[in-house]
């Protein structure tokens, strides 16, 4: 069924005259393409927003570092293995072999967290109190592995390790709310009812999928060992020599840690050794979830707004009888009535899907405004939005522009 | 010969009932000449005038128009000959009411695929040929019944088809109106068109070189008609 170009010309104009004169019906139909395109639109900009602002924030995390860990990173469905269950953790000890043995390995932070049950970790200062922050024993090494900038003070040195100082260095958060106009260096403040004297604070570092990263009280390694004994299994961030090395450091550790854990030359690792590309892909699988459900929402809604399309379509083609006749009588094959009606309904959800997509932008600009969230536009899914909305008028189309086609011009001319 | 039908019949079911509305209907027409289908109601005229127009095919008997073999013809066949051999104007103007008296115009070029250009230009020219030219931008309900029906006279006129084929042009209108359009038509026949007019009324008819009367789906008689002065 070839469409020449004057005709699409005719048939846009006819569907625009059409759409015109019925604004508000029009509008009613297009409800449920615009919102179905709108929603799509702002959920994919938050996405984007989460996506860049996540690629940004592992970035900063450092290009050459690796982490070791019992397990890997993610979202674990139903109970782990029994053989996984029983894993050995990874200790201090672990972190000073690899410093000693790997010599592609620049510097190694072992970084344990502790968490007070039930009700999480408190800090406070006089009456001010930081919300729940996490609590991590660390050591020197930490600042340069993990890419710290200092806002004010000092990090540790081996001497606050060494000596189990009762000093802590504080997220940009908790400064914040436990000293709002003051200066917090040198400062005692409460962590889980133990007095530690503030010696830096970290400079702010950009949030992650709304969670704040700078809601963090930092002890010394030794410190922490002091205070939370019974906190043994930890994690390791290693950094490289360079990018270019990462793969050789990487099976330097891999190796060394088989070996300290007699793991048998057939048998899988058991410990994760992984850097951030690994966490992207993490997140891209969660991400490529959330697209997937998004898509299975919102076509419901586009499904909906099709059948609102065929509605007022089927409408359309028995008010317009008559104009079908006449075209019919003057020389209209099926197929140029066919078109027409596509086209009417393809212009229809196209209009919807015009406005959806301005709403869905709207939305964005809203989320950015008023939320922490960052929100941004993806013009890929721009066009998506909008080829899927004039897709859904061309298959809703379809039923009552067979009809209009099937009319007969005799019976149609002498319809009143 | 432009039109030669041989023993037409058209018979309809009408729950399980068979009603002839023709009868064998065996006529000719030339090029050129204006004749006028007459007979009540009832009589087969419309069903008559609907195979003619070839909006319909008959369920027995031949039909040729110009030439060609309509009898057959699936619609889409029929739709290209109706497109290009015929021009109608209907009782009732059947206009797009949304369009403009020019697009309403050019509206059967666009189904024959003449260019943007070449259709406006046709179709001022077929407008200025019924004297509307001043009234192209309007639409329907900004024109009178006679305005409207010298519209839809453009347009049956603008792609040039061998027959113009009007059904009660003036049943919808006023007596002087009536007189005026009746005059466009002759002057259409003058300038060498052919024109079929199905009517019931007689002084319609009279405007016609020769009057074929229809009653119970047969041709009753036929008459020539003498042409009134306008």
């Amino acid at each position: 069924m070839a469409l020449q170009l004057f005709e699409l010309r005719e048939a846009m104009a006819m569907a625009m005259a059409a759409i015109r004169t019925n604004k508000l019906r029009s509008f009613l139909t297009v409800l449920g393409v615009l919102i179905g395109v709108s929603s799509v639109i702002g959920m994919v900009s938050l996405i984007t927003g989460l996506n860049n602002s996540m690629a940004r924030q592992i970035e900063s995390l450092g290009s050459n570092v690796i982490y070791v860990s019992k397990y890997k990173p993610g979202i674990v469905m139903g109970n782990r293995s029994s053989d996984e269950r029983n894993r050995k953790g990874i200790f201090f000890e672990d972190a000073e072999a690899i410093a000693a043995n790997c010599n592609l390995v620049s510097a190694v932070s072992p970084e344990n967290s502790y968490w007070r049950w039930p009700s999480g970790n408190t800090a406070k200062y006089e009456k001010n109190e930081a919300l729940r922050p996490q609590i991590t024993g660390v050591l020197p090494t930490y600042e340069s592995v993990n890419n710290i900038e200092m806002a004010e003070g000092r990090f540790f040195n081996d001497i606050d390790v060494h000596f189990r100082r009762m000093t802590c260095v504080l997220g940009a958060d908790v400064s914040a709310s436990l000293f709002p106009g003051l200066d917090p260096i040198g400062k005692d403040i409460m962590v889980n009812d133990e007095r530690v004297s503030v010696i830096g604070v970290v400079a702010k570092r950009e949030s992650l999928l709304g969670e704040s990263m700078n809601n963090f009280v930092l002890i010394p390694y030794g410190t922490f060992a002091k205070l939370y004994p019974w906190e043994k299994e930890l994690w390791l961030a290693c950094r490289a020599q360079s990018a270019e090395v990462m793969p050789q450091a990487i099976d330097q550790i891999t190796e060394l840690m088989r070996r300290r854990r007699g793991v048998a030359y057939d048998k899988p690792d058991d410990f994760a050794v992984f850097t951030q590309e690994t966490l992207m892909d993490q997140y891209k699988k969660i991400t490529g979830v959330i697209y997937l459900a998004m898509i299975v929402i919102s076509s419901i809604g586009l499904m909906v707004g099709g059948v609102g399309v065929m509605n007022i379509m089927l409408v359309s083609v028995t008010e317009r009888t008559r104009e079908i006749g006449i075209r019919k009588a003057i020389g209209a094959r099926r197929r140029n009535i066919i078109w027409q009606f596509l086209i009417e309904a393809m212009t229809l959800s196209g209009l919807g899907g015009v406005i959806g997509i301005l709403v869905g932008i709207g939305l964005a600009v809203l989320i950015n405004a008023v939320s922490p969230l960052p929100a941004a536009v993806s013009a890929v899914w721009v066009m998506i939005a909008f080829t899927v909305a004039v897709l859904v008028g061309l298959v809703f189309g379809i039923y009552p522009a067979y009809r209009a086609a099937k009319v007969d011009p005799i019976v149609s001319l002498r319809y009143e | 010969m432009l039109i030669k039908t041989e023993n037409l019949w058209k018979t309809y079911n009408m729950g399980g009932e068979e009603l002839h509305a023709l009868r064998g209907v065996t006529f000719c027409i030339d090029k050129g000449e204006y004749v006028a289908i007459m007979g009540p109601s009832g009589s087969g005229k419309s069903t008559l005038m609907n195979l003619i127009g070839c909006l319909d095919t008959p369920s027995k008997g031949t039909y040729q128009l110009n030439g060609r073999q309509v009898a057959s013809m699936n619609d889409d066949e029929l739709a290209f000959i109706r497109n290009k051999e015929i021009g109608f104007v209907f009782q009732t103007f059947n206009l797009l009411p949304r369009a403009t008296a020019l697009h309403n115009v050019e509206l059967p070029l666009i189904y024959n695929g003449t260019t943007a250009e070449t259709r406006i230009d046709l179709a001022k020219r077929a407008l200025e040929m019924v004297d509307l030219a001043d009234r192209m931008m309007h639409r329907p309900n900004q024109l009178s019944g006679g305005q409207r029906q010298r519209v839809a006279i453009a347009r049956a006129l603008v792609n040039n088809p061998s027959l113009i084929l009007a059904d009660e042009p003036t049943g919808n209108l006023d007596t002087k109106t009536g007189v005026e359009i009746m005059g466009v038509f002759d002057r259409l026949h003058e300038a060498g068109n052919t024109i079929i007019i199905v009517t019931h009324e007689h002084d319609v008819a009279q405007y016609a070189n020769r009057i074929v009367h229809i009653r119970d789906g047969q041709i009753e008689r036929e008459e020539s008609g003498r042409k009134r002065a306008a």
